[in-house]
C-alpha cells in the first residue's frame, strides 16, 4: 500500500498524475472535457493555433449552447453557430443547445443527467462550475479556454496536486435548511479565498442524508471559496441515482484512506442553524436570513446550475401554493434542464408557479451571469438561488443580488421582502 | 524568457478583485479584443477603468480574479496593453488562465502592500524580484513546469510543439 490519499490524490493518481504530493505538478489525462458558446468561442480559436484537426476523442468532449442560448442577439448566435458547427465537423455528438434537443439544458445539470459523469472521474470545463460534479464523487474542476483548447487538442491537463481540506457537517438540518445552506455555511467559515487550490472533502452524518441534488448545490460553490473542486464521495445515494443514466458502466466509489492527510479539518455544526443568505456583493459574506429580515425584494431568481433542480422547484411550490407572488415583486423561475422542465411541468409545479403569477423561463445560464432574462436595474434588489452576487453580476453595478436556497427564495417572492420560510410555512 | 525586465506606472487595485469586475458578463458575448478591451474593471471602478493605460502594471490585493473562468479577462487586459500583475494572492484559475496565455503574473504580498498608485516599478521575471522607490521584494520563483509553459510562449506554444513532435493521434 503506496501513501494514504485524499479522494482527489487517487483520481489524479488514477488518471496518470505520477506525484500526487500536494503541491507537486504534472499532466493528467482528462476523462471528459466540456465547454460551452463563451469559453468555446474563445477555445476554438486557441485550438486552430495548437496545430491539432482533430479532438482527441469526440465521444470525450461536450459542448453546450447554454449560456446566451437561445441566442439573444446577432453577437451571440454567432458564437453558437460556430460551437455548432465545431460539432458538426468534429462527430462530437454531446451537442445541447436549447431547442434542438429532448435533453438540453444549463450544462452542469445535463452532464450527470446524461449519465456522462461517474465516481472518479477526472473532468474539466470551461466554466468554473465544473466542480458541481464533486456531487458524484468526480473531480471536476474549472478551466479557462486555452486550458479547454489543449485538452480538446491533447486529452491531458497540467496539474498541481491540490492540498485537501476534510470539511465535516455534524448534528441536524433544521426546517427550510438545504444544501445550498450547507455551503454557505462553509463560506462563513472560509471566506472567498480561505480554500484556494484546495479540494474540498464534505463528509459527515449530515450529508449522507443529503439528496443529489442537494449535493449539487454543496458542490457547485466550492469554487466561491477558492477552491479547485468540492467532492462528496460517493454512496449508496450517488450510485442508485447514476446506475440507470450510464449504461452497463461499472461504478466504483473511490474513498478517502482513513488516515489520507488533510491540511485543514473544518467542523460545522448545523443544530439550531437558520437558513442561510450571502450579502452582496460577496458569495462569503454570509448571515443568517434574520439578520437581513425586512429587506424589499424586486426580484426572485430560481434557477442556475447550483439551484435549478426538481428539489428547488418543489421546495418554491411549498410557498407558492395557494399563495401569489407579492405586488412590486417579480419571480422568474428556470429550470436546469428539459428533463426537470418536463418533471416539474409532470408534477404541476409549473402550474404552480404560473398561477401564482411567476414567469417560467426555458432553460439558459441567463440572468445568473448578467446575460440576459431577468436582468436587474440600478437599486433594484434581487434573492436569487444562483451561486454569485458580485457587483453588476445580474445587472446594473448598482443593483444588489442577495444569495438563498428556494425555500427563502419562495418566501420572498410571497412577501415581498426577505424573511425566514418558516414566518409563512410555520 | 526573452523580456526578463518589464518596468511600468501601478495601478492599485483593492482585494478580491473578481473577474465580474474585469470583464462584466454581458460582454462575453464579444470577440474582438479592442472591444472588450474596453470595459476592463467597468463594475470595478470607472474611473481606475478610465486611467489604464498601455504599459501600466496592475497591483492587487489578495484573491485577484475570483469567479468566473472567463478567459475574456485576459485577452481585456492585456487589449489595454497591460504588461503585467502584481498580486499578494490570485485566485485559481485566474492564474492558470494568465500563465497560460503568457500574461507576466507575480505573487508578491509585501511588494503589493508597499506600492502606491501611480508608483513606477520594476519586474525582473527572471529573478522573481519586484523593485520600486529603491526597495526590493524578493517574490517566490515560478515552479519548473510553470516557467517551461511561460518559456514557451504560453500553453498553445507549448502543446504545439508537442503536437508537432508526435503522430497525431497514433
Amino acid at each position: 500500500m503506496a501513501e494514504p490519499r485524499t479522494i482527489a490524490q487517487k483520481i489524479l493518481a488514477a488518471h496518470g498524475v505520477e506525484d500526487v504530493t500536494p503541491g507537486a505538478f504534472g499532466l493528467a489525462d482528462v476523462a471528459l472535457v466540456m465547454a460551452n458558446e463563451v469559453s468555446g468561442s474563445v477555445a476554438l480559436t486557441e485550438f486552430e493555433r495548437t496545430g491539432a484537426e482533430r479532438v482527441f476523442d469526440p465521444d470525450r468532449v461536450a459542448l453546450f449552447a447554454d449560456h446566451f442560448a437561445p441566442a439573444k442577439d446577432v453577437r451571440s448566435a454567432e458564437l453558437v453557430g460556430r460551437l455548432r458547427r465545431f460539432a458538426r465537423d468534429q462527430g462530437i455528438e454531446h451537442y445541447w443547445e436549447a431547442g434542438s434537443t429532448a435533453n438540453a439544458g444549463i450544462e452542469h445539470t445535463v452532464l450527470p443527467e446524461e449519465g456522462l459523469i461517474a465516481p472518479g472521474d477526472f473532468i474539466v470545463g470551461g466554466d468554473s462550475h465544473t466542480c458541481t460534479y464533486g456531487a458524484f464523487g468526480a473531480l471536476g474542476t474549472g478551466m479557462g479556454s486555452t486550458d479547454i483548447a489543449v485538452a480538446l487538442a491533447l486529452g491531458q491537463t497540467w496539474v498541481r496536486v491540490p492540498q485537501s481540506i476534510r470539511v465535516e457537517y455534524r448534528g441536524s438540518c433544521g426546517a427550510y435548511v438545504t444544501g445550498k445552506d450547507l455551503i454557505l455555511a462553509y463560506l462563513a467559515h472560509s471566506g472567498v479565498s480561505g480554500a484556494t487550490y484546495a479540494a474540498l472533502e464534505f463528509a459527515g452524518p449530515p450529508i449522507d442524508r443529503t439528496s443529489v441534488d442537494e449535493r449539487m448545490a454543496l458542490c457547485n460553490m466550492a469554487v466561491e471559496a477558492g477552491a479547485k473542486t468540492g467532492i462528496v464521495a460517493a454512496d449508496e445515494t450517488t450510485l442508485e441515482w447514476l446506475a440507470p443514466k450510464v449504461g452497463d458502466r461499472a461504478l466504483e466509489p473511490v474513498l478517502p484512506d482513513d488516515d489520507a492527510v488533510y491540511e485543514q479539518r473544518v467542523e460545522i455544526g448545523l443544530d439550531g442553524m437558520p437558513p442561510l443568505v450571502a450579502r452582496p456583493p460577496s458569495p462569503g459574506d454570509v448571515a443568517p436570513v434574520g439578520d437581513v429580515a425586512g429587506a424589499h425584494v424586486d426580484q426572485v431568481y430560481v434557477g442556475n446550475c447550483s439551484n435549478g433542480t426538481i428539489t428547488d422547484l418543489r421546495q418554491l411550490c411549498r410557498l407558492l401554493e395557494g399563495r401569489s407572488v407579492a405586488r412590486g415583486t417579480r419571480l422568474i423561475v428556470v429550470p436546469a434542464s428539459q428533463r426537470v422542465y418536463r418533471q416539474a411541468l409532470t408534477e404541476g409545479l409549473l402550474e404552480t408557479i404560473v398561477a401564482a403569477g411567476g414567469a417560467v423561463s426555458m432553460p439558459t445560464c441567463g440572468a445568473c451571469f448578467g446575460g440576459h432574462m431577468g436582468i436587474i436595474a440600478a437599486g433594484e434588489t434581487a434573492v436569487a438561488t444562483t451561486n454569485r452576487n458580485f457587483r453588476g453580476r445580474m445587472g446594473h453595478p448598482d443593483s444588489q443580488v442577495f444569495l438563498a436556497n428556494a425555500y427563502v427564495a419562495g418566501a420572498a417572492a410571497v412577501t415581498g421582502e426577505l424573511c425566514d420560510p418558516a414566518e409563512v410555512l410555520g | 524568457m526573452s523580456s526578463a525586465r518589464i518596468e511600468g506606472r501601478a495601478i492599485k487595485l483593492g482585494d478580491d478583485v473578481n473577474t465580474d469586475n474585469i470583464l462584466p458578463g454581458p460582454y462575453l458575448n464579444l470577440t474582438d479584443p479592442d472591444e472588450l478591451g474596453e470595459h476592463l474593471l467597468e463594475t470595478y471602478d470607472p474611473e481606475i477603468a478610465a486611467r489604464v493605460a498601455p504599459g501600466d502594471i496592475l497591483v492587487a490585493g489578495r484573491n485577484f480574479g475570483m469567479g468566473s473562468s472567463r478567459e475574456q479577462a485576459q485577452v481585456a487586459i492585456r487589449a489595454r496593453g497591460v504588461q503585467a500583475i502584481v498580486a499578494a494572492g490570485f485566485a485559481r484559475i485566474f492564474l492558470r488562465n494568465a500563465i497560460n496565455v503568457g500574461l507576466p503574473v507575480i505573487e508578491a504580498p509585501e511588494a503589493a502592500a508597499a506600492i502606491a498608485d501611480g508608483d513606477t516599478i520594476a519586474i525582473d521575471l527572471e529573478d522573481g524580484v519586484v523593485e520600486c522607490g529603491g526597495e526590493r521584494f524578493e517574490t517566490v520563483p515560478q515552479p519548473p513546469f510553470v516557467a517551461e509553459i511561460m518559456d514557451a510562449g504560453g500553453l498553445v506554444e507549448w502543446a504545439r510543439r508537442r503536437i508537432a513532435a508526435q503522430t497525431p493521434n497514433p
